[in-house]
């Protein structure tokens, strides 16, 4: 029975289409953004047919999961966010295809040479649903609340590691102060994590908001959370203040948006074709060609951040071993894993970053299926073929295992074809499949080899927080040349420092230690009814309804 | 019947609860895991950025700091005063997020049973009543295959066909009576199956008994001697086959909620025990005993109403 249940659980994500390596012309406002990003489309893009849009109408929309908590301060699951992003609007912007950040509530910023402080000019006219002005006070309060939820605002109290104080200059003018080199704050505001809420909502407690008791400035209010059952938005009236990238100005096109949990995948997509709903999350690989074309539409884009990887546990005995970490990297057969597996809307690994994340490196040539490389490393190594065709060492099996869960349901499969392709070369990889509680106990004890996870980010920093030895170093690595390439990327917004320091980082994590055995790229894989229409999705491939209506 | 039977039902029923509540929070202490873990890693694989501090102050916050002892006696003190706390998870109040999914749940089980007891009636009759062998053993052959038939599966099925092919009724959702049909369909078919089958068996045997030929010797039609004579006297076994499985709606309400996407009671069981959700769980197994031991009650104390024979206490006959 579990089985069945865990079937439609959460979050796919990530690939996009075209990728140009080109200058930023802002070397100082963009993130590390050597890269045209993501050239994905949205949705209905042969809008010219359909005519110009139009307002009205409700759209009902699934999400695999229940969001839990409503709160996009709080909580990072993607159905939050999916709903979060309808009701918060964020100081910046950040542009899908370029990575660079773009004027939304803020209008204009400066951040000194240490990027340690941050002065953000706002626009004039912005409030929040219940009447209260969007200035620098409730700048100030938002970021005061985040750090005093704790450890309940995983995601926003990342972004504002290291946080001094937020002063306010003039009520259009804020200044936020971090106590060490923050580069990664100024992509952080542009997420709906670091969303504003009205001071209202920051007096609540954590749990109202969870349960909807926000008070946002966007292009939807919220109207009814029923867990399990559904979340209903409205229109925001009066709504006059988009981010520069929007693709219109005023109000939301759309009278509300109607989001359903629909948990069983075969149901989603049953729905979806029967016209019951307009648009559903998480189409499996094998419904996919259901929805492309026959009235139907595919919004697909890779997600930003770290892809789906085997990270190594460097402090268990087998995999302190760097030549075994090597052998496996080359050893697995990435673009059978994506055709097996998955589909052409999946795309294999490339580096230690998510080929839609500013600052992406191409490490690919490491990636490369290399059998006989494998072989030979292994042979070299001392590793000599053993019994059951599994090699062995001094008495010891070349045997590790994995630990994953079925929050992207694929993991089976893919795993599983990594177990054939190690074993080909000697490797045996022991599938651990566990629930979400027994995955974070493992972690916190260290007890496994390998770790199957992702995490979706639009910025490089994403890499220090999982392999900077000063935070949580699950893969357990020493202090050495990859802190300081971290450390350096942190400290700069200068573009063309921080890609080098970032690219550095990709080598090393990649290339020459391999502590990460990268594979496959998430991506968000949405269904549409043909008559939606400018869908799109933002940086981090979570969805922004403010420019969706809905055609004939 | 008397007081003292009542009284001693209802200490029973106390120390089911009692038991239920103390297992629960054994099991739950027992996983390796840890409940606040889980909330911050926010159901996915991903990093947990928290700092040991801020997870200690969270724990503090859900008194898992404590001693076990002290946890369990804390925690049983005030669920005996209603209060199970706050779900780790969400935040929200354990008893409002109950009470807040009980309804739908009992609309489903209530309209499922309703629907089992008619299939179980229709089957028991068809494969007893008519005079036509080949019919009968037809019509008995139906509660194996029934029963053998997984729920997810007639769910799925019922859904495709009923749903999306005919468009007939909506797949998902808690929204009007329409969308109580299939789930309440899905959930009957096992139960109302077993139901038929113990009351056929029983009615096969009871059309044996003496007092069927006594009546048919004064005349009684076979109907009549059917549904007045044989009926009520071969309900008792299914009476308490319909009670054990009451419980089996509950547990059923899990997978259909899950297929036709309502929400309930089964849809909080799975969160809450995926996400090791100490407090909601401990409010949901009290919630399953209750339901579980008023069912109960309720049947024993239906039997002497249905059967003048069976009495309710040693002492005192129901008059």
């Amino acid at each position: 029975m579990l089985t069945v249940l865990s079937l439609g659980l959460p979050c796919f994500s990530c690939r996009q289409e075209m990728l140009v390596p080109v200058r930023s012309p802002f070397l100082v406002l963009a993130t590390a953004t050597a890269l045209v990003l993501a050239g994905c489309s949205s949705a209905g893009d042969g809008a010219a047919e359909a005519g110009p849009p139009q307002s009205g109408g409700t759209l009902k929309f699934a999400l695999a999961v229940d969001p839990t908590c409503l709160d996009p301060q709080q909580f990072g699951l993607n159905a939050s966010l999916n709903v979060g992003r309808q009701i918060v609007d964020s100081l910046t912007d950040q542009d899908p295809k370029t990575g660079e950040i773009k004027p939304w509530l803020a209008e204009s910023w400066t951040v000194d040479d240490a990027a340690t402080s941050f002065t953000f000019t706002l626009r004039d006219g912005a409030t929040f649903s219940d009447g209260t002005p969007v200035d620098a006070a409730a700048v100030k309060t938002n970021f005061d609340a985040i750090v005093k939820l704790g450890a309940k605002a995983q995601l926003a109290g990342t972004y504002l590691a290291g946080y001094r104080s937020a002063t306010v200059v003039d009520p259009k003018t804020v200044r936020v102060d971090f106590a060490a080199p923050s580069a990664q704050f100024l992509q952080a505001t542009s997420t709906m994590s670091l969303g504003l809420l009205s001071a209202s909502t920051a007096a609540k407690t954590a749990e109202q908001r969870c349960q909807g008791d926000l008070v946002g400035s966007g292009p939807f209010v919220l109207k009814k959370y029923t867990p399990n059952q559904g979340v209903t938005l409205a229109r925001r009236t009066g709504y006059a203040w988009p981010s520069s990238l929007a693709e219109h100005k005023g109000e939301a096109y759309l009278d509300g948006i109607e989001y359903k949990i629909v948990p069983e995948s075969g149901v989603r997509t049953g729905t979806l074709q029967s016209g019951q709903i307009d648009g559903a999350t998480d189409i499996p690989p094998q419904d996919e060609a259901r929805f492309d074309g026959n009235g139907f539409q595919l919004l697909v884009r890779g997600n930003p951040g770290i892809p789906f990887n085997l990270a190594a546990n460097t402090s268990k005995p087998i995999l302190a071993d760097e030549q075994v970490r090597l052998a496996v990297q080359k050893a697995l057969n990435r673009t059978e894993i994506v055709q097996t597996a998955l589909s052409d809307k999946y795309r294999s690994a490339t580096s230690a970053l998510a080929k839609s994340t500013p600052g992406w490196n191409d490490q690919s040539a490491a990636l490369k299926f290399d059998q006989d490389g494998a072989k030979k490393l292994l042979d070299a190594d001392g590793w000599a073929p053993g019994p059951g065709g599994i090699r062995q060492k001094a008495g010891r099996k070349l045997s590790v295992d994995v630990i994953y869960n079925l929050a992207f349901p694929p993991s089976q499969t893919i795993l599983e074809l990594a177990q054939q392709q190690l074993k080909a070369v000697g490797i045996e990889l022991r599938l651990r499949q566990l629930t979400t509680g027994e995955l974070t106990a493992a972690q916190a004890t260290g007890d496994f080899d390998f770790l199957w996870f992702n995490v979706t980010r639009a910025d490089p920093d994403i890499l220090r927080t999982i392999f900077s030895t000063k935070y949580a170093n699950r893969s357990q690595l020493k202090p050495g040349p990859l802190d300081t390439a971290l450390d350096q990327q942190v400290a700069t917004l200068d573009d063309a420092k921080r890609t080098q320091s970032v690219a550095e980082a990709q080598k090393l994590i990649v290339t020459d230690h391999a502590y990460q055995i990268p594979i496959v790229e998430l991506s968000q894989v949405i269904g549409l009814s043909e008559k939606v229409r400018g869908l799109r999705f933002e940086a981090s491939s979570r969805l922004s309804f403010y420019d969706t209506w809905l055609g004939k | 019947m008397t007081l003292l039977y009542l009284g001693r039902r209802l200490a029973q029923a106390v120390f089911v609860l009692w038991a239920a509540f103390t297992l629960g929070y054994g099991v739950l202490y027992l996983l390796p895991s840890d409940p606040v873990e889980i909330m911050l890693a926010g159901g996915t694989s991903g990093e947990s950025s928290a700092t040991p501090e801020q997870v200690a102050a969270l724990k503090a916050e859900f008194g898992l700091d404590q001693p076990l002892p002290v946890q369990y006696a804390k925690a049983l003190w005030s669920a005996a005063h209603g209060d199970f706390g706050h779900s780790v998870q969400t935040g929200a109040s354990v008893s409002d997020s109950i009470l807040e999914a009980l309804p739908e749940t009992l609309k489903l089980t209530g309209l499922a049973f309703v629907f089992s007891l008619a299939f179980g009636l229709l089957v028991a009759f068809g494969g007893t009543y008519p005079r036509w062998p080949a019919v009968r053993q037809a019509v008995l052959a139906i509660p194996p295959l029934a029963v053998s038939l997984p729920t997810f599966w007639v769910g799925l099925m019922l859904v495709q066909v009923v749903s999306f092919q005919w468009r007939l009724l909506p797949a998902i959702g808690n929204e009007g009576f329409e969308s109580l049909v299939l789930p309440s369909l899905t959930l009957a078919i096992p139960i109302g199956a077993l139901i038929g089958q113990v009351l056929a068996r029983s009615i096969l045997t009871a059309l044996e008994e003496p007092y069927v030929e006594t009546a048919r010797a004064k005349g009684a039609g076979r109907a009549r001697i059917h549904l007045r004579h044989v009926l009520r006297n071969a309900s008792i076994p299914a009476m308490t086959v319909a009670a054990a499985w009451a419980g089996q709606l509950l547990a059923g309400s899990v997978v259909v909620e899950t297929v036709y996407s309502r929400s309930g009671i089964g849809r909080l069981v799975v969160d809450a025990v995926g996400t090791q959700d100490i407090p909601l769980v401990q409010g949901l197994v009290v919630l399953s005993a209750v339901a579980f031991v008023s069912v109960n009650l309720l049947v024993d104390l239906l039997y002497p109403l249905v059967d003048p024979r069976v009495t309710t206490s040693r002492a005192g006959v129901a008059a």
